[in-house]
């Protein structure tokens, strides 16, 4: 993308006025979508957006600009805008020499999605609103997205590390209205990997669509949600949006060194069931949340955060794991070149336990079984949580039975994290998300086996 | 710089085959963040965001591309695929630009060159002040988590084959502060803020007093029993919730069967203490302007008025399909096509403030702070259900603080339980007011 003598220059420059570190983050992203609404194919739209971001690390402040101008001008403008910005009385010129890096991606394309016709998008579109309006009469109405981008990164930075990766993502998902007696519901599905077109060689988009609409007519006879404090059992797969949200968050450096999280100091203790062993791997092939290098150009990891229960480590990015004296473990990112990078999580999961997930069911005398998980959003300070249901259901003597309303389901991270009674064995990924934390959105991977949660507070409206 | 997005604006649509309809928006943005900690600058960021986007119809078939930057050789490869795209789109009559409607813009002072002015140093004493004032707020801060000063200066352009060609800029500034304040083994945050065009003007103290007040009184927090129960909204979430209401009124959701008022017109859906106003052309609003996004002019829209539902907003194309006219709610920035959504939405105050709505409840919870509002509320169904933290209400006086609960009910049924609005109307930084607002007969639900 820039050439190694332009990288050289700007990273001078950006050191100039002094500085520990500085750092040239190139973007070049391309993507595309297509969308049908109300039968109709509505729209495909194409963008394109490149563009660089430079910071300058001095002491404890760091400056950062950025530019959609490549040129060297442009970037040496950039670098001379982010060394004022970090502002440090002790200049001096500073040579960098930049030795090129490659990490292999987890995740080879095969099919570019920007080699497949157009048309072929649209029929895919045309397929799965037709397979979802064939489901009843009353699903009313129905939206279908594609979409796939291709992002294109490159790293230089005055440690003389110079390296990039290409990473190409393609998701598809339908949206549903079912319309009844008590009114409307909605069903989603979505897929989403870190692939290219051949993600539809995996999946068939009508079967998403016929659970799509299915999900929103079995809310049609949903009854109201019960409230207060019920025995949860999450189901395999989008529960992990539960971690993401209950521990997560708290594990990353950069709440960690504000003291803003109930885990801050808590190294080597035990703040989990035994039966958990929480992990996130940025190396897992094809996930939506994996990538061959993080946005400081750091390789991608495999991090164990919790062991049977015992906090092992935190999530770091190269700014707090700089000030620790210890190495980045693969977790900074960002959502654009327009960003500073920040602690994130890419594929969190909760590793297989080893009980039957039917017996989890039979053995809960009274509860709601969880299938389906929207969003969530943690409080790191408090641990308090939320994340909403989309589908769920009662449990009465040991049985899954009648379909609830949506809600919210509250808990505290910590509390919530010491209490879980059983795990399954029915491990699975879940859909694709979007983690946003400071105003940046970034795409993350979750996933669980069944696991059962004694008391979870469930936001309904039944007293 | 406007002349400039203009003339790029004209540059794109003088490329308009016969026959062809061509929309240009251009936009340059300049923003300036600066975050302290511990006395230091923390980071500081400038940053310009530019780009263009291209709508294309063509033979009743719409087609989109944008780029992000102004650099004019790619208008070519941009305008080509959006060429591209519209090949592909469904044959549909009511594709249309928007054409001129008459409607005169409202003549706002949007842009303070007080902004653009206002030097580096100044705007990082500003951040350093505000974190000291917190930190001294109160014994219990332990932390002042980030103290921010953030400015922005927006232009944009669009440009039509069918008539428009309009420009605009505005300028703001605000502060945050976020407080970690600590107790016996606990820590609450809280998060304060302070709006305005010209930075010289930004209240510091309000911003601080709000941001140790909401986490300090929230120390001791326990969770609440279940129940129906009265609760009175903090102006914040009012303003988070009367956004979703919006939200149900758009004339897409309307067209598409998504809005749960979609047949309701003319007919009461709430208390007669409510009026529901989305008016862009009130300067005081934080995302006043005075066009949308296909260059109408704004307008002030009374959406519910006096509990009876009066309008829903509309784009032109949401208008024409449903044949009526646009009320100027084109959204969108240069990277998609205008969608429909309410801009500056407030509801009409009554006249007491919290305290004294507080005064009348004899058992209830003062709602603080929600979370979870993406996704524990259905637009679609009404389905309402979010975290929230906030302070009992008993005999008229606020008393312990509760956390860990949620509260529950339908956006139908929230509307017509409202029982009073407060008179503390605050224009926040969002696309809402805030003001107290009082709801009866809510689900919480805790131990």
């Amino acid at each position: 993308m820039i050439d190694q003598g332009t990288l050289e220059n700007t990273l001078a420059a950006a050191t100039a006025r002094g500085g520990e570190f500085a750092e040239i983050f190139v973007e070049d992203r391309q993507s595309s979508g297509a969308l049908l609404d109300d039968n109709r194919i509505e729209e495909l739209s194409s963008g394109r957006s490149r563009g660089a971001g430079i910071r300058v690390i001095v002491g404890e402040s760091t400056g950062f600009a950025h530019t959609a101008d490549l040129t060297e001008r442009g970037l040496l403008q950039a670098a001379t805008a982010a060394a004022d910005a970090a502002r440090d009385g002790n200049g001096g010129v500073r040579t960098v020499d930049l030795s090129s890096q490659h990490v292999d991606s987890p995740s080879p394309v095969q099919v570019m999605p920007e080699t497949v016709a157009k048309q072929r998008k649209v029929e895919l579109l045309e397929l799965a609103n037709d397979a979802a309006r064939q489901v009843g009469d009353s699903i009313a109405q129905v939206s279908v997205g594609y979409g796939d981008v291709r992002r294109r990164i490159q790293i230089a930075n005055s440690d003389g590390l110079l390296t990039g990766d290409d990473q190409v993502k393609t998701r598809f998902s339908v949206s549903c209205v079912a319309l009844g007696d008590t009114g409307m519901q909605t069903g989603r599905e979505s897929i989403g990997h870190t692939m290219g077109f051949e993600l539809f060689d995996q999946y068939d988009v009508t079967d998403l669509a016929v659970k799509a609409a299915n999900r929103a007519i079995t809310k049609l006879g949903a009854r109201p949600a019960p409230s207060g404090a019920v025995t949860t059992v999450i189901g395999k797969g989008g529960g992990g949006v539960l971690f993401h949200e209950a521990c997560g968050h708290g594990l990353e450096a950069d709440h960690v060194a504000k003291q803003a999280t109930v885990f801050a100091g808590r190294v080597g203790e035990l703040v989990a069931s035994p039966l958990v062993t929480v992990i996130d791997d940025g190396t897992m092939p094809h996930e939506w949340g994996a990538y061959a290098i993080d946005d400081e150009g750091k390789p991608a990891q495999r991090n164990v955060l919790i062991e049977d229960g015992i906090l092992l480590d935190f999530m770091w990015d190269e700014l707090r794991a700089r000030a620790e004296g210890r190495p980045s473990s693969g977790n900074g990112r960002r959502q654009s070149y327009k960003y500073l990078p920040m602690v994130r999580m890419t594929n969190t999961y909760i590793a297989n336990g080893e009980t039957d997930p039917e017996d989890i069911i039979a053995d809960t005398d009274s509860g709601i079984y969880v299938a389906q998980l929207g969003g969530g959003q943690v409080n790191t300070v408090s641990g308090d949580f939320v994340f909403g249901m989309t589908e769920a259901y009662l449990i009465e003597n040991g049985e899954i039975t009648e379909p609830i309303r949506e809600g919210n389901l509250i808990g505290n991270g910590p509390e919530v994290l010491t209490s879980i009674d059983a795990l399954g064995n029915d491990f699975e990924m879940g859909a694709p998300g979007t983690c946003g934390k400071d105003g940046q959105g970034v795409p993350v991977g979750d996933g669980t086996p069944t696991l059962r949660v004694p008391a979870l507070t469930v936001g309904g409206t039944a007293a | 710089m406007l002349d400039e997005l203009l003339e790029l604006g004209d540059r794109i649509v003088g490329r308009a085959k016969e026959g062809e309809q061509l929309e240009a928006i251009v936009v340059n943005d300049r923003e300036t963040e600066v975050r302290v900690f511990e006395g230091d600058v923390e980071s500081f960021t400038s940053a310009t965001s530019q780009g263009i986007g291209i709508r294309v119809i063509n033979n009743q078939r719409q087609g989109f591309a944008w780029a992000g930057t102004l650099d004019p050789d790619v208008i070519d490869s941009t305008l080509a695929e959006a060429r591209d795209n519209a090949t592909f789109g469904s044959v549909d009559p009511d594709l249309k630009l928007a054409e001129p409607d008459g409607v005169p813009m409202a003549e706002l002072d949007l842009y303070d060159q007080a902004v653009a002015d206002f030097p580096t140093d100044d705007k990082i004493a500003l951040a350093l002040e505000l974190e000291k004032m917190t930190k001294a707020g109160d014994p219990r801060v332990v932390l002042v988590e980030s103290a921010d000063f953030a400015d922005s200066i927006s232009e944009a352009a669009v440009v039509t084959t069918s008539g428009i060609r309009i420009g605009g800029r505005d300028a703001g500034s605000y502060v945050t502060s976020t407080v970690i304040a600590g107790g016996d083994d606990e820590t609450q945050i809280g998060f304060g803020y302070a709006v305005g065009r010209n930075p010289r003007e930004l209240d510091l103290v309000k911003a601080s007093e709000m941001a140790v007040e909401r986490s300090t009184r929230l120390l001791g927090a326990v969770k609440p029993d279940t129940g129906r129960i009265t609760v009175v909204l903090d102006p914040m979430v009012t303003a988070q919730f009367i956004g979703i209401i919006g939200a149900t009124l758009s004339g897409e959701a309307v067209l598409k069967g998504r809005s749960l008022f979609a047949d309701r017109l003319g007919e009461t859906v709430g208390s007669e203490l409510l009026t529901l106003v989305d008016d862009p052309t009130n300067p005081n609003a934080f995302t006043a302007g005075e066009a949308d996004g296909e260059g109408l002019a704004t307008r002030r829209n009374v959406l519910i008025e006096d509990g009876r539902l009066n309008k829903f907003v509309h784009n032109s194309y949401t208008a024409r399909r449903l044949g009526t006219e646009s009320t100027g709610n084109a959204v969108r920035g240069f990277t998609s096509t205008p969608g429909v959504g309410t801009i500056a939405l407030s509801l009409a105050p009554g006249t007491r403030e919290q305290a004294e709505l507080i005064a009348d409840i004899e058992d209830g919870v003062l709602i603080q702070g929600v979370s979870g509002l993406h996704s524990g509320v259905n637009p679609v169904s009404g389905d309402f259900s979010t975290g929230a933290d906030g302070l009992r209400i008993r005999n008229g006086e606020l008393a312990e603080p509760l956390r860990e609960f949620t509260i529950g009910s339908t956006l139908q049924r929230m509307l017509l339980d409202i029982i009073e609005v407060g008179g503390d109307l605050d224009w926040l930084p969002s696309s809402a007011a805030g003001l107290s607002l009082v709801v009866g007969d809510v689900t919480v639900s805790g131990a």
